[in-house]
Order: C-alpha cells, then structure tokens, then sequence
C-alpha cells in the first residue's frame, strides 16, 4: 500500500477501551482503542519487560504491562510509571470504511 | 534432572545467575492459566472505593491502638494495645505496600503512591528500591540467581527464619541499606537491579527516612521515654510477626527454577478478617499470574481460574502442615521441594530444581 499505511484490522477487532496485538513481518504492535473510539498504534512489546502489551489492561489513554504493571500514554507513548521508564514508539494510524491502517516507517 | 547436592548461590551476581540464563530462565515466558479476554477485562478494572474504605479502616486502627498505647503507657495495658499496634504497622502495611506497589488497589494513581509510601516506611522498605526488587520478583520469580525476595533460600537456615517475626536480621539489613544509600552508595546486587535514572530518588528516600528516625529519637531523648520508639521505627521489628506467619505460606519449600506460578506459589483460603489484612494476597498464584487485577478481585479470579490450579489449602494450618515438614528436610536434604499437582489436562511448564 501507498506510503507505508498497512492494513492492521478491521475497527470491530478492537474492543472498546481495549487493545490488540498485530504483529507483520515479524514485529508486533498494539492498536489501541479509547473509550470514545479514537485509535493508536505504539510498538507491541513493553519497554522494559519486552512483554506483550495486548495482553495488558487499557484505562483512558493509558495501557498497563501485563508482567510488571508498567504505565504508558499509548496516545505519545510516553513512559508513565515505573518499571516503565523508555518510552514506547508510536506510529500514526488511520480508520478507513471500518479498516484500521498504521504507517510503518 | 541433576540436583544440586551442595548450596546453592541466591546472590543476583554469581554462579546462578550465568546457570539461570544458560537454562532460558530469565525473563522467560511463563505458564497462564485460559481465561476469556472480556473476563479478564473486568476483573482488572479499577475501583477507588473498596481500597478507601479499607485504607480508613486501617489507618482508624492504627491511630486507635496507637492512642491506646499511648494512654496506657506505664501500665500493663499498654502490652495489648502495643500489640495490636505493632501488628497493623508492622505485618499488614506489607500488603499495602505490595498492592500500593502494584498500583491496582485504587484506581486513581496518586492514591496508590501515597499508601505506598507510607506502607513502605512503616514496613522498613525504601519505596523506591523494593519496587525493583519486587519487579525482579515478578520477572524471574524464584529463579535462583535472579529473585531478589526468595524468602527461604536452601538449604534453610531454620534459626534465621524463627528470627524473620521479629524482622531479624532483614530489619538490620534494611537499616544498613537505608544509612548506605543516605551516603549515595549501591551494592553490586542493587545496581543489578536498580536502574541509573531511579537512583537519586532512591537516595532521597533514604535521606527522608533518616530523618525521620533521628526526630523520634530526638524525641525519646526529650521527653525520656521509649514510647516515640515503640510508636515509630521499632514496630517494625516487634510487630513483624503476622506479616511472617502470611508471607512464608506464599512460595516456602516450594519449586525453584520453574516457569509455572502453579508450582511455586500456593494460594490459601484465609478467613475474612485474615483477608482484610493480607488484602488478599493469600490469592497468591492468582496474583503472580496476572498482577494487574486488583486486590479486591483476586477471589473472582480464583474461581474463573481454579480448575486448572492445584487445589488451594485450607487454611494456614494445612498450609504449614506442609511448609514446616518441608523446611525441616531441606535443611537435610536442600533438593527436596513440595511438588504442587497440577490437573491433569495442564501442560507442565518449565523444570525443577
């Protein structure tokens, strides 16, 4: 696809103040979705742990690790409590006729 | 399996720690018992409520018993309400800390930090450390060579573990880390473990507790009295003695070097009032296999999750029905472990040692 938008999912994939794993060409990712349905996408694995962090649990803007309770603003990917102290990569996602796309430098 | 016949190495910076990672075991990917997302969903979900009126409650006791001790200073009564006191400062603020740590038992985070550290202080642990060494603990949990919190390392020394209720001599220890790291100074296993960008905070910590304990005993040398001592910094050590009796039922004689909670945590049906003051952390298989679902959920947890856990003891007698046999033989025989039975359709996760 044109200028690196690939398809993660449909938008129905995601539940609602949730997140989902999507991993492509060996990397993985997570796309998140708020509680008033704008989405994210960050790298997928917590910066610390290098656990999954679709496994972890989302409240506002915020995705908790599953392993150590580590915090991060998926919408920056700013790191916001300890064990998390890196901050995640974010890259820029797009909601097209219920198709999720995020655009992979 | 070869069993190590001689001690092993606990220390983070030795011999087990290059087995540990030899043998895949660190940072390794553990056993998790099936459980619908949606369900886990609503069980990690956080609530202000349950955690503010247990934290009033507690704080409501402590300064009770504490003005009870106060008023009674002198007379034999202040022996009970003492122990009463000494018991919530210095045994229940450890689940505080460990819940507070987690940053589950409120929602709102602010909440968490402050029960954190002040649970922290009155459990002689300087926050910022311990919440590495409990991420270590969650990482690697009994991986020798890599846990920093194993309880009961083989072969036990059983004299040492009698003196843990009276937090000795950890208390000490952790008193020469506080005055050590008042000077800036880590060890070799604290710099493992503690990462560059938290260390000035954790030597503020210690500077803060520092001064803490030289006003109280600026005060006992004002007013010529024990009691500011018995009322802060010294429970820790006299009041340990709950916090013992809960905590060692958590991993003690169990597997080490396993990637499966199953086999080296137990969980122990306690009765309420135990449950308030361990805040439930007698759900600890639950908790080690999915931290983020808050205290105040673990019993819901337990029940989406216990056909493929070992069955849960009934108590803490049956608890220590095995624990103490368990202790006694490692002390002669340090392969020996409790084997937990898993059902009979889960997959064995890892080996033993």
């Amino acid at each position: 696809m044109s200028g690196g938008w690939i398809p993660a999912c449909k938008a129905d994939d995601v539940g609602t103040e949730d997140v989902l794993r999507f991993d492509h060409e060996g990397r993985t990712f997570a796309i998140y979705r708020t509680a008033d349905d704008k989405f994210f996408a960050t790298e997928g694995l917590c910066t610390h742990g290098r656990v999954h962090l679709a496994q972890g649990f989302v409240t506002d803007t915020f995705i908790e690790c599953p392993k150590h309770n580590g915090r991060f603003d998926f919408t920056t990917g700013e790191a916001k409590g300890a064990p998390a102290c890196v901050n995640l990569k974010t890259y820029p996602l797009k909601v097209e006729a219920g198709q999720v796309f995020i655009q992979l430098d | 399996m070869t069993m190590p016949s001689t001690k092993r190495d606990y220390s983070l910076v030795g011999a087990e720690t290059r087995r540990a990672y030899e043998k895949g075991l660190v940072s390794a990917s553990w056993y998790a018992s099936p459980i619908p997302r949606s369900r886990l969903k609503e069980l990690m979900q956080r609530k202000d409520g349950p955690a503010i009126r247990d934290t009033l409650l507690w704080f409501a006791l402590i300064i009770g018993s504490g003005v009870a001790a106060g008023l009674a200073w002198g007379t034999w009564w202040c022996v009970p309400a003492l122990f009463v006191y000494g018991t919530l400062y210095g045994s229940t603020s450890d689940s505080r800390w460990h819940e507070c740590g987690h940053r589950t038992a409120f929602k709102t985070v602010w909440m968490n930090d402050v029960v954190y550290y002040i649970a922290s202080f009155m459990v002689l642990r300087e926050p910022t450390a311990w919440r590495w060494s409990h991420t270590r603990h969650h990482t690697d949990t009994i991986i020798v060579g890599r846990d920093p919190e194993i309880a009961v390392p083989r072969p036990p020394d059983l004299a040492a573990v009698c003196w843990k209720f009276f937090a000795l001599p950890g208390g000490l220890r952790e008193l020469e880390k506080i005055f050590r790291h008042c000077l800036g100074r880590l060890n070799a296993v604290e710099a493992d473990y503690i990462p560059e960008s938290e260390r000035p905070k954790v030597f503020l910590e210690a500077r803060v507790y520092v001064a803490i304990y030289a006003a109280t005993i600026a005060c006992a040398v004002a007013t010529r009295s024990l009691l500011p001592l018995m009322l802060v910094g010294l429970p820790s050590f006299y009041g340990a003695w709950l916090m013992v009796v809960f905590g060692l039922t958590q991993h003690a004689g169990l597997a080490e070097d396993v990637l499966d909670h199953r086999l080296n945590c137990r969980t122990v049906y306690m009765n309420p009032v135990f449950r308030y003051l361990y805040w439930n952390m007698n759900y600890h298989v639950e908790h080690h296999m999915f931290p983020l679902v808050p205290y105040h959920a673990l019993p819901a947890l337990h029940e989406a999750l216990k056909t493929d856990m070992p069955p849960a003891y009934r108590g803490l007698w049956e608890a220590y029905r095995e624990i103490v046999p368990a202790l006694l033989r490692q002390a002669k025989d340090p392969t020996h472990y409790v084997k937990r039975p898993l059902p009979a359709n889960a997959a064995l996760q890892g080996g033993a040692a």
